[in-house]
């Protein structure tokens, strides 16, 4: 397999007022090309700050991100972001928003009408062309989200990253977006890396859900295949026993202690005088 | 259902519609004629040596006393270009090559011709500060480097009374201002360079804050874009800080008015401060409600700038909605 993207042992301290704070400890992963991986855990475990050291928004303390063969440095177009608040311009129309991106990626590379063309096409990819005039407060959340999704498609980028897009909507629209994503997914394969509270959204889209530790000096703790057959379907896959197996193994992680770090889970097994080999899961039991 | 709306609808509604309208002028004027009244019972109780403290009616009076001597003013002005030209005109038909003198009409400038010259002063030196302080706020709230390097010197200065400046400003400007045909003159000058003194620091600081609260996502949507520094200042930083800048253009405008009238009578330079001084010096038994004419010209001017400032933001700003105080 090709180790397209690749997260090597990074650690990220932060300087605070009362001190340091150890965010992520020795945090590894390979991504290939075209793979959708969802990162999932606990609020405040350190998943944005992963995100931001992939997108060069932030350094990492120690380690380092990697992509096709280089060192992540600096932002920059090729790792495109999808935020969790749409982040659009409130003082540019949605056309405008996307013309921004589109502007400065493709500066020489394609002609005015091409750029023009090639804007209206990312905002039909989402439903969004009928509403390329309007500013963002004059559409709703959902909207607005799915014109972040064009912008960021719209820069060609080589990952796609995205902060929990879908975490500030209504279940419904959340649901009408996650198929658009699928289907946009299913004909551009891009590479996705995806950060969701959504056990069901994680296991609906990825191809590998990522499960963090808690912090302090947070890491990956699991990592879980998802073999279901694409296209997926939501209504087919609930009654999917692969599908309820792997919820429930994310739904396992998440409530019921194994996401706390394996030295906490030692120490306490080690106090309680148990087999500390036998493995975590039943300290939490 | 019906019966609530309509309960709603009518008397409520009829008292809301006086409500508004009450609230867009009734109270206003309500408020002016309070004051009017209460200003001309405390005039006619305060005797001063050059007669009564001048009420309302005295600044009616004398308003109109300065808008004839403008007038008067204008004509002999005409006349005496009329005159010049005939007399100019007519040695010219002796003799093709004499010598003819065009002068200029050196009357004493009139109230509105003072307040042309304070206006013209104080919109040069708020545009000088204007020019030099957006972009160093901008820069400032751009970079913490030269935010830390800056900073210190703005706090330092920005108390400094501008009058204190004056004196400073006039040697320099006499100093080095020595041209031939000069297209201002000095004392506009002086007085320009030191509105300009005091305009700086609130643009400044307000542009620096502006800029440097500029919503956290939409930078790093900036950065991740690749948008080079003039697209970013241009498309995220300025759109999203006008309401700030235009806080501090607002301030600046306010302060400069205020401190060009100051300057304008401690230097005697032309403008509206010096003809209060003049009025003042004068002591006649207009002076005093020529004075108090002054003192509403200002008022009603300062009002008027801060009123022009408003349309302009309005007219830069993206958020049309916005209500602006
Ligand atoms: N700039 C910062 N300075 C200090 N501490 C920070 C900073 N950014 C993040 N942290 C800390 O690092 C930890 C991880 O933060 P992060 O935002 O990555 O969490 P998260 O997993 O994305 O949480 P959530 O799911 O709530 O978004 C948190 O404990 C947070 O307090
Ligand atoms: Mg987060």
């Amino acid at each position: 397999m090709d180790r397209y993207l690749e997260l090597s042992k990074i650690g990220k301290i932060f300087d605070t007022d009362s001190g340091t704070y150890e965010a992520l400890a020795d945090v590894s992963l390979k991504i290939n090309r075209g793979e959708f991986v969802s990162l999932i855990g606990h609020s405040g475990c350190g998943k944005s700050t992963v995100l931001n050291i992939i997108a060069g928004l932030e350094r990492a303390t120690s380690g380092g991100a990697i992509l096709e063969g280089e060192e992540i440095t600096d932002p920059g177009p090729e790792r495109a972001v999808v935020f969790q608040s749409h982040a659009l311009m409130p003082w540019l129309t949605v056309f405008e928003n996307v013309e921004l991106a589109v502007n400065q990626v493709f500066r020489t590379r394609k002609s005015r009408t091409e750029k023009h063309d090639w804007i209206l096409h990312n905002l039909e990819l989402v439903q969004m062309a009928g509403a390329a005039n309007k500013l963002p407060h004059e559409i709703s959340g959902g909207m607005q989200q799915r014109v972040g999704i064009a912008r960021c498609l719209a820069m060609q980028p080589k990952v796609v990253l995205m902060d929990e897009p879908f975490g500030a909507l209504d279940a419904l629209t959340r649901a009408r977006l996650q198929d658009t994503l699928m289907n946009i997914q299913a004909e551009l394969r891009n590479t996705v890396v995806m950060i969701t509270h959504d056990v069901d959204e994680a296991v609906l889209l990825s191809d590998r859900i990522v499960m963090m530790s808690n912090g302090p000096a947070a890491g990956i703790a699991r990592v879980l295949d998802v073999h279901l057959p694409r296209p997926r379907n939501r209504l087919a896959l609930a009654e999917d026993a692969d599908f309820n197996h792997c919820r429930h193994q994310v739904l396992d992680f998440l409530y019921s202690g194994r996401h706390l770090r394996e030295e906490l889970v030692v120490i306490r097994s080690g106090s309680s005088n148990t087999d500390a080999n036998s493995g975590s899961g039943h300290i939490a039991a | 259902m019906a019966e609530a709306t309509e309960r709603l609808l009518a008397p409520g509604a009829y008292f809301d519609r006086v409500n508004a309208l009450g609230r867009s002028a009734l109270l206003p004027a309500l408020g002016i004629t309070t004051f009017l009244l209460l200003w001309q019972l405390a005039a006619s109780s305060i005797e001063t040596s050059l007669g009564d403290f001048p009420g309302p009616r005295d600044v009616w009076v004398q308003t109109s006393n300065l808008v004839d001597e403008h007038w008067s003013e204008r004509a002999r002005a005409e006349a005496f270009y009329e005159r010049q030209e005939q007399r100019n005109a007519e040695r010219l038909a002796r003799d093709a090559d004499a010598p003819v003198r065009w002068r200029a009409y050196t009357g004493k400038p009139t109230f509105f011709d003072q307040v042309a010259t304070s206006l013209a002063t104080v919109a040069f030196g708020f545009c000088l500060a204007a020019l030099v302080a957006v972009p160093l706020g901008i820069l400032c709230g751009l970079s913490d480097p030269i935010y830390r390097a800056v900073n210190p010197v703005i706090q330092v200065f920005k108390p400094v009374s501008p009058l204190a400046w004056l004196p400073l400003v006039t040697m320099v400007v006499s100093a080095t201002y020595v041209a031939e045909n000069p297209l201002f003159e000095k004392s506009f000058l002086n007085s320009a360079f030191t509105v300009a003194l005091c305009c700086i620091w609130p643009t400044v600081i307000n542009t620096t804050v502006g800029v440097a609260g500029v919503d956290r996502t939409l930078v790093d949507v900036s950065r991740v874009i690749g948008l080079r520094p003039l697209t970013h200042i241009r498309k995220v930083i300025l759109p999203a800080a006008i309401p700030m800048i235009f806080t501090g253009l607002r301030l600046s405008l306010a302060t400069g008015w205020m401190v060009l009238i100051a300057a304008e009578m401690l230097a005697q330079n032309p403008g509206l401060g010096k003809f209060i001084w003049d009025e003042f010096q004068n002591g006649s038994s207009d002076s005093l409600g020529r004075i108090m004419v002054a003192v509403v010209t200002i008022g009603i001017v300062g009002f008027l700038l801060d009123q022009l400032m408003l349309v302009l933001q309005r007219r830069f700003s993206w958020d049309k909605q916005a209500i602006l105080r």
